[in-house]
């Protein structure tokens, strides 16, 4: 038994600690100290979850680099780690983004100068920032590893707490008190919206464990419940089953979110800083759905078919309203926040629709999607620190002044509208063939998503960056080293996995092929040739 | 009391009188805690009054630490584990519960007394230090008498051992194996709580209000649990537990007396619910709750958080006795009623603290819904159930003193700045104490790796493993509207800009610093690594009958 998920966990979270320990940041000095050690450990983070990644044989067994250590015994709960591949994809996702978020957030936390009328700012706020960037890093690592509900439960809520002080303590300073008082409903918002997501949770996974302990099975480990579920041995009632799965279902659809539970999500990366938001829609989010596919599907295969259709008729609202609302927003960020929510619609849908590609397509796409949302905010957050304002409005002819800045972001966009050899293009493919051959016409509706993603990303970009420059955009300077440092590497794996993204799928194909066969379910007969030829991108 | 009562009718009867046999070994915990109260007496009539504080504090740690050995001792001897007994003259039980949660008072107690001790917060009256409690108690408010006894660097030294005194009864409550003796016990810790309500420094007229209320409050709740007991002894026959219990299932053998009282079940029905009146006030259970934000908020915050803590624990431990050995048979009777009792706690406690603007009154009425919480696992009545409420009020009584003694340091010019928007961008002049206490409104919250997520993950566990899944849906719901406003204290301590002006965060000595420290360590000690108290709580779980 190895530890190495262990120590893949535990490097992010002593780093909190000790990033939050180290001395005030007064001086400039001090805190280039503190920004430092938290780059040095996430970078130590990525080496190890890449080092799991690769060590994972996806031919192997379903989980690996398994440990499991004694927890809280009175409750059958232990400290379970392991991996699949898609567990291990999206911790590597995880990793490569953190360190990309700090460096983009490099300046986000200085403390302003002191007021003149005293010493109210906080002297911590580099230390905190960093530390809680770490935290949350940690907390999303525990969950895409565990293997344990309650384990998997504990952190799923747990991070919330980092998270809502990132979004609440953290914003640009320039708004005034308007902008604050924005920030901390926004904060408020997120914490209730998923804090009762998780209660609910809570109770379903209370349930579970009465009705398992009931049949002699006192445990929350995964795979012994999984497999008692599979061979019978653990029996869940109708009622019970699907009381269970809408429990666990509904936490993680206000986490992933899906429409109708998605309000908190434009508000909360309105307002965080950019950084911020690509840790909420680009990490965190990443944990709702990635746990309907391991917990949804696993424990409660029947519920999951019976509610499929259901949640696929919601997943395409969500992309429609999503790039609907996209299309119409007058801000840059909330923009980015409604194409998110259309996105998190295709990835839920190819998770439902139940078959093979649907669900590699749904697991890609949540790769993918971090990788081109995280550019295209990012890109969007150097801008708007540049001109003080997330209006689009604001902005205009910026490419003239900006090229770069104006490349990257126009390539974070095309990005996101799934351009063909960029990396989205593949799994939105792969999500929508997935889910026509099984509801040819939930397929087709939502196709037109597409049609709207290039409204939305194509509009903004023309609105910004394009045309007349505007007086105050005229002497925006363009994208500094560590923001090309920043940019360079999203862009390049846009490219990359749109090309070349064979290493992903032969990760990710075995795992997703174990969580349909939990479910009894396989790919419907071919009835059209599309079926075939995307099977070649498959392998 | 009860001893002598039975005497003398015994004598009546009988030449010869049984001297009672008194086990002064296995009784050691409780005798500790009262000669030191005794022995504190003393000291207020003979020590010099500038070494009387010194003397007090070390008096009163070195009783309950004494008696919290005695208490450790015996579990070590098996008492609790493997052998339980009834000690004078089966009047007081020595068990698992008994035990378990006597040391939970014991070591709430301590920290108690270490707030209790803090001098270094309020300025010095006539140059001497001062603590939390008035100068002189009788003197009016504002008058000539007051502020000659705060010229004089006068001090109440007195509520060490009124504390000692209610720290006794406690112990008491929970082990009391017949009703006579728990009401005995419940007037021996209420009547000190009820004067140290009187006694804050600052704000008299409130905390003398508060008193007063509590006082009348408490008077009937006691009143109604004594109707209760005479009510049960009619209907039984004697007042012991176990007796009441096989009479209601009829193992008892049955005497022409008995036959002719057992018939009447309106004696029995109406003596339980007096009882649990009297049990639903002192855990501050809707709707008997309506004296605990008053008495919360105007009692000194030291004594505040004693009460919250260590009260609910003595109650809930004698709840769980009178309900688990006395009256199991009438389960079906008393679950609907309990049901709705721990609903409405629940949802009350939650909602209404919603609209709080004081800190104090809000973690009044957090400790309502608390209530509602710890409920749900007495009405499992399963072994997880009593195991669970045993873990529940450990985890929460340090939660409770810790938040209480964070409530001391946030001071202005008139003393502790208990209204929230004082407490507006306290994350922002001192990140440790808000982090201290935005750690405590989390663990209140139940938000996992806390304690108070475990001690809520149990006892809802309990529940729904009881039969009583919709207990756990409205728990978990009440839950989320706890949490808001535990948030809505985070958010304004952190994101709101500081008021200038406002209060500021008093240094406090190595008491009030231990204190809390003791709170942060339990809270987290018991979110992330349980299993030990779990365990601990679990061996515990059986009452002696």
């Amino acid at each position: 038994m190895s530890a190495l998920l262990t120590v893949t966990c535990a490097v992010p979270a002593a780093g909190a600690v000790l990033t939050a320990a180290l001395p005030a940041g007064s001086t400039e000095a001090r805190r280039s100290t503190t920004k430092a050690v938290a780059l040095g450990v996430s970078a130590v983070t990525l080496v190890l979850a890449a080092v799991v990644a690769t060590r994972f044989d996806p031919h192997g067994a379903r989980y690996q680099l398994t440990e499991s250590y004694s927890w809280i015994r009175s409750f059958g709960i232990t400290f379970s780690l392991g991996v699949d591949g898609i567990g291990a994809v999206l911790a590597l996702l995880t990793a490569v983004l953190v360190p990309v978020v700090m460096l983009a957030s490099w300046h986000d936390a200085d403390p302003a100068p002191v007021a003149p009328d005293g010493t109210f700012e906080n002297r911590r706020r580099t230390q905190g920032f960093f530390a809680l960037i770490l935290a949350v890093e940690a907390m999303v690592i525990v969950s895409f590893y565990a293997t344990d509900v309650f384990l998997f439960y504990v952190f799923f809520e747990a991070m919330l707490i980092p998270m809502y002080f990132l979004i609440g303590g953290f914003g640009d300073r320039a708004g005034g008190p308007e902008a604050a008082r924005q920030r901390s409903y926004a904060a408020v918002k997120f914490l209730l919206y998923n804090l009762l997501g998780g209660l609910v949770m809570l109770a379903a996974v209370i349930g579970l464990y009465v009705i398992a302990q009931d049949q002699g099975l006192g445990t929350f480990d995964l795979q012994t419940l999984t497999s008692a579920i599979a061979d019978g041995k653990l029996q869940l009632t109708g009622t019970a089953e699907k009381a269970l799965f809408l429990g666990f279902f509904f936490a993680f659809a206000v986490k992933a979110p899906l429409w109708p539970l998605h309000t908190w999500l434009p508000n909360a990366m309105g307002e965080a800083t950019a950084g911020t938001a690509v840790l909420i829609t680009a990490v965190v989010d990443k944990v709702g759905t990635f746990a309907m596919l391991r917990f949804c599907l696993g424990l409660f295969p029947d519920a999951s078919k019976t509610f499929a259709p259901a949640i696929l008729v919601l997943s395409v609202i969500g992309i429609i309203y999503g790039a609907l609302l996209a299309v119409g927003q007058k801000d840059i960020k909330r923009l980015v926040a409604y194409a998110s929510i259309s996105h998190f619609g295709f990835i839920i849908m190819g998770i439902f629709a139940l078959t093979s590609q649907g669900q590699s397509g749904a697991t890609l796409y949540m790769v993918n999607h971090g990788i081109s949302t995280a550019a295209w905010m990012l890109v969007a957050g150097f801008l708007i620190s540049r001109r003080g304002s997330r209006l689009i409005a604001d902005y205009g002819g910026v490419q003239k002044v900006a090229p770069v800045l104006a490349g990257t972001f126009l390539v974070g966009g095309l990005a996101t509208l799934s351009l063909p050899g960029l990396a989205p293009f593949v799994s939105e493919f792969l999500v929508l063939v997935g889910t026509f051959t099984r509801y040819p016409a939930i397929g087709i509706v939502a196709t037109f998503g597409i049609v709207l993603a290039a409204l939305y990303a194509l509009l903004l970009y023309q609105r910004t960056m394009t045309g007349p420059v505007k007086a105050e955009v005229s002497t925006m300077p363009d994208l500094k080293v560590r923001e090309l440092a920043v940019v360079a590497p999203l862009v390049a794996l846009t490219i990359l996995l749109g090309v070349y993204p064979k290493p992903l799928t032969d990760l990710v194909n075995p795992s997703v092929n174990a969580t349909l066969s939990q479910v009894h379910e396989t790919d419907p007969a071919p009835a059209h040739p599309v079926a075939a030829t995307s099977g070649g991108e498959q392998k | 009391m009860s001893t002598t009562g039975m005497l003398a009718a015994a004598g009546g009867s009988t030449p010869s009188i049984p001297a009672p046999h008194i086990e002064y070994g296995q009784l050691s915990p409780m005798l500790v805690v009262f000669g030191a109260a005794v022995a504190g007496i003393l000291v207020e009539a003979f020590v010099p009054r500038r070494y009387r504080h010194w003397t007090q504090v070390s008096l009163a740690l070195a009783g309950l630490i004494g008696s919290f050995v005695a208490v450790v001792v015996l579990a070590a001897q098996g008492y609790g584990s493997t052998k339980v007994d009834l000690l004078a003259m089966e009047s007081v039980a020595l068990d698992g519960p008994a035990l378990f949660l006597q040391g939970v008072i014991l070591l709430a107690a301590v920290v108690a007394v270490l707030t209790y001790a803090e001098r270094k917060l309020e300025p010095k009256a006539g140059g001497l230090p001062a603590d939390a409690f008035a100068a002189q108690a009788a003197a009016t408010p504002g008058g000539e008498q007051e502020r000659a006894a705060l010229r004089a660097g006068f001090a109440t030294s007195e509520v060490f051992p009124l504390t000692m005194f209610a720290v006794g009864g406690m112990l008491l409550f929970p082990a009391a194996n017949d009703l006579l003796t728990m009401f005995v016990a419940l007037e021996v810790f209420s009547l000190p709580l009820y004067l140290l309500c009187a006694l804050a420094r600052r704000r008299r007229l409130l905390s003398q209000e508060a008193a007063v209320k509590y006082f009348l409050l408490g008077a009937f709740a006691s009143a109604f649990f004594l109707f209760g007991t005479a009510l049960l002894y009619g209907y039984a026959g004697s007042v012991k537990l176990g007796d009441i219990s096989d009479v209601i299932s009829g193992k008892a053998m049955t005497t022409p007396a008995l036959l002719s009282t057992t018939q009447n079940d309106a004696l029995l029905l109406i003596g339980l619910a007096m009882l649990a009146v009297g049990l639903l006030f002192k855990v501050g259970a809707v709707p008997f709750h309506s004296w605990i934000p008053d008495v919360y908020q105007g009692a000194p915050t030291p004594v505040t958080g004693f009460m919250a803590a260590a009260t609910k624990v003595a109650a809930f431990g004698a709840f769980l006795r009178l309900f688990y050995v006395a009256f199991p048979g009438l389960r079906l009777d008393w679950r609907p009623v309990l049901w709705g009792v721990a609903i409405l706690t629940m949802v009350v406690g939650a909602v209404l603290a919603v609209t709080q603007q004081d800190v104090k009154r809000l973690l009044a009425y957090s400790s309502i819904a608390h209530a509602g919480f710890i409920l749900t696992g007495v009405i499992a009545t399963n072994k997880q159930g009593l195991s669970s409420v045993l873990f529940y009020l450990l985890s929460y009584s340090f939660v409770t003193l810790g938040a209480f003694a964070v409530v001391t340091l946030v001071r202005d010019s008139k003393g502790e700045a208990t209204h929230l928007s004082s407490w507006a961008g306290l994350g922002r002049r001192s990140p440790l104490v808000a982090a201290v206490f935005a750690l405590f409104l989390l663990a209140f919250a139940g938000i996992p790796l806390t304690s108070g997520f475990t001690g809520k993950f149990a006892v809802f566990q309990a529940a729904a493993a009881g039969g009583a899944t919709p207990l756990v849906v409205v728990g978990v719901l009440s839950s989320a509207v706890a949490a808001f406003f535990y948030i809505r204290v985070i958010v304004l301590m952190f994101f709101s800009d500081p008021k200038p002006g406002g209060p500021t965060v008093a240094i406090p000595s190595a008491f009030t610093a231990t204190a809390i420290g003791a709170g942060v360590l339990v809270t987290l000690g018991l979110g992330l690594l349980p299993q030990y108290f779990l365990d601990l709580a679990s061996k515990a779980a059986l009452f002696v009958r």
